[in-house]
């Protein structure tokens, strides 16, 4: 029978990141409901140093594949080596991060084994003895709830939204041969371009200091960036914003955009469209500036100013300043 | 060079998503229907490879009978013909495999796919057809080429991206950036009325509707506690007193 909760742990530049520990903290909980096991599975090239840290979020066990073929992550090479483990171990419940990676490692695992997934949870918990998943649909204008008919119940968490707990278990290091013949590989990556600017990707920043359409024009985002460098934030920016040009589509929050969840979501002259609140409906706080105070951002913010951004936010930045 | 590119029928962004009072699904009634806009990504992706290389463009799409007008809307943009499977609904396993049973004939060097459909923003049909079909792939991607026999591809991750280079044939999902997506001509849409449809039950083509992942209930999204207005004349202490806010009662600065 399938047994035991599994993850897949998440690395990059020599260390595991923080949606790994994330993934970690939820299947230690599902696993002390059913009373069972978390495993990981680590799959890199000179990883196995930093695996047993897994065990500091509650991991038992960590599967690993050390192997220069997997010192980039490929498809091809990542998910074989998983399915392999996974398949070998009868896993009953399987977990990724909704990062980049997660989102197409998870998928492909989904093809290789036959089984179900509920992509970009927000909430998961054990109910009859099975994984269920909620998770938003439809751009978060409603939330569905999903069972696995197979196994593993595979499901992937959506980053930043759940909490890391610290939870010492073993944290014992199995290495196994992915059994994987370099040659049958198909894909590999040519070039990593590292974003020059050097800031805080979005998904991954715990405060978001957003402008949209009321910036009216891109130098107008200057008062933003002073703002956010302040709080060692991350810019984002609206649809409208990224299709007048006034910022680049890799800022874009939203439904066509990136889907955040920081700690502190700051929407400056952003009406609230229900787009962009599908992007950023999962952060902790939500603050609103903006001059329409019937602008629908309004309901969706736990703090909010109706006033010219211009005027606002160099204030906020020079009070801030005070405090920091 | 064969091609094939597909698409699914989405409500509109725009669209109220109103759930069934059961919670069995949404209530399709006002809705309007469009392409998901990551399909027409892929569509664009798939018509510029054409004129660049030759070949010919197949749409594939999987739903009820209504799914047709998006493939009449890639035929207008340019596709060459279209394969429609019947169905009311399916998960993202079922959805790959119907895909594929379709595309057994057809013998793709490349096929395209949005990264996700913005309505059950699963994400997951791209890389579950690319493992069906034993194909490489190489998901949500905004920059494109076909060089020789390979495919080279931009893919951003978080705080970086990457070039990925992938044997054809193979799988790539689309993301926002990779083009612009062209408007049907009137002549387009006039052509796009001859151009051929195969018609095929989901049914008959032997594949199974038992869903591997159930949606049991649908729930419309959680209410948040109404916020705090701050009000006052002044910017200045308006400012002040968010941040004290942000400070001491959510903690998060």
């Amino acid at each position: 029978m399938a047994k035991g909760v599994w993850i897949v742990a998440e690395h990059r530049n020599g260390a595991l990141r923080n949606v790994s520990f994330e993934v970690a903290s939820v299947a230690r909980k599902l696993a002390d409901e059913l009373g069972e096991d978390v495993c990981a599975v680590l799959v890199g090239s000179g990883v196995e140093g930093f695996a047993p840290e897994l065990g500091k979020y509650g991991v038992d066990k960590i599967y690993v594949a050390d192997d220069a073929m997997f010192a980039d992550y490929t498809t091809d090479a990542y998910s074989a080596a998983v399915a392999k483990v996974v398949k070998e171990n009868d896993a009953s419940i399987l977990l990724l991060a909704s990062s980049v990676q997660g989102k197409d490692l998870s998928s492909r695992l989904v093809g290789k084994l036959a089984t179900g997934m509920a992509s970009d949870c927000t909430e998961v918990k054990i109910a009859d003895g099975k994984l269920l998943a909620i998770r938003p649909m439809y751009a978060g204008k409603c939330f569905g709830e999903i069972v696995m008919e197979s196994y593993p119940q595979m499901a992937s968490l959506r980053p930043k939204v759940f909490p890391i707990v610290e939870s010492a278990k073993a944290g014992e290091v199995v290495k196994f041969d992915a059994g994987i013949a370099a040659d049958a590989l198909k894909t590999k990556v040519l070039e990593t371009q590292k974003d020059a600017s050097g800031k805080v990707d979005l998904t991954e920043a715990d405060i978001i200091v957003s402008g949209g359409r009321g910036m009216k024009g891109a130098d107008e985002y200057k008062v933003i960036e002073e703002l956010a460098d302040l709080l060692g934030a991350a810019v984002g920016a609206s649809r409208a914003a990224v299709d007048a040009g006034w910022r680049p589509q890799s800022d874009q929050v939203g439904q066509t955009g990136k889907v955040v969840s920081p700690n502190l979501y700051i929407a400056c002259g952003i009406s609230g469209a229900i787009q962009h609140i599908a992007g950023m409906s999962s952060s902790k706080y939500i603050v609103a500036i903006n001059k329409d105070s019937e602008a629908p951002i309004f309901a969706k913010a736990d703090y909010g100013i109706v006033d010219d951004l211009f005027k606002i936010v160099p204030e906020v930045t020079a009070a801030a300043k005070k405090i920091l | 060079m064969n091609i094939v590119a597909c698409v699914k029928q989405v409500p509109d962004t725009e669209a109220f998503i109103k759930v069934k009072p059961d919670g069995s699904g949404i209530e399709e009634g006002n809705i309007k229907w469009v392409m998901n806009p990551y399909d027409e990504y892929g569509v664009e992706e798939a018509l510029k490879l054409k004129e660049a290389k030759g070949g010919e463009v197949t749409v594939v799409s999987l739903g009820p009978a209504r799914a047709m007008e998006t493939i009449r809307t890639a035929l207008a943009m340019g596709a060459d013909k279209g394969v429609h499977i019947t169905i009311d609904d399916a998960d993202a396993y079922n959805t790959a495999a119907a895909l594929a049973a379709a595309m057994k004939d057809i013998n793709p060097d490349i096929v395209f796919c949005g990264q996700r459909a913005i309505d059950d923003d699963s994400g997951q049909v791209g890389s579950v057809l690319a493992e069906l079909l034993g194909m490489p792939q190489v998901t949500i991607i905004t920059g494109f080429e076909v060089d020789g026999d390979k495919v080279k591809a931009v893919k951003p991750i978080e705080g970086a991206q990457l070039v990925v280079e992938s044997a054809m044939p193979c799988v790539v999902t689309a993301q926002k950036g990779l083009n612009e997506p062209r408007y049907a001509s009137l002549p387009g849409i006039m052509k796009a009325k001859k151009k051929p449809v195969d018609v095929k039950d989901a049914a008959a083509l032997g594949l199974s509707v038992e869903p591997k992942a159930k949606i049991v209930r649908m729930t419309p999204p959680p209410e948040r506690a109404p916020g705090k207005i701050i009000e006052g004349d002044d910017p200045a202490a308006k400012a002040s007193e968010l941040v004290k806010l942000l400070r001491e009662e959510a903690k998060v600065i």
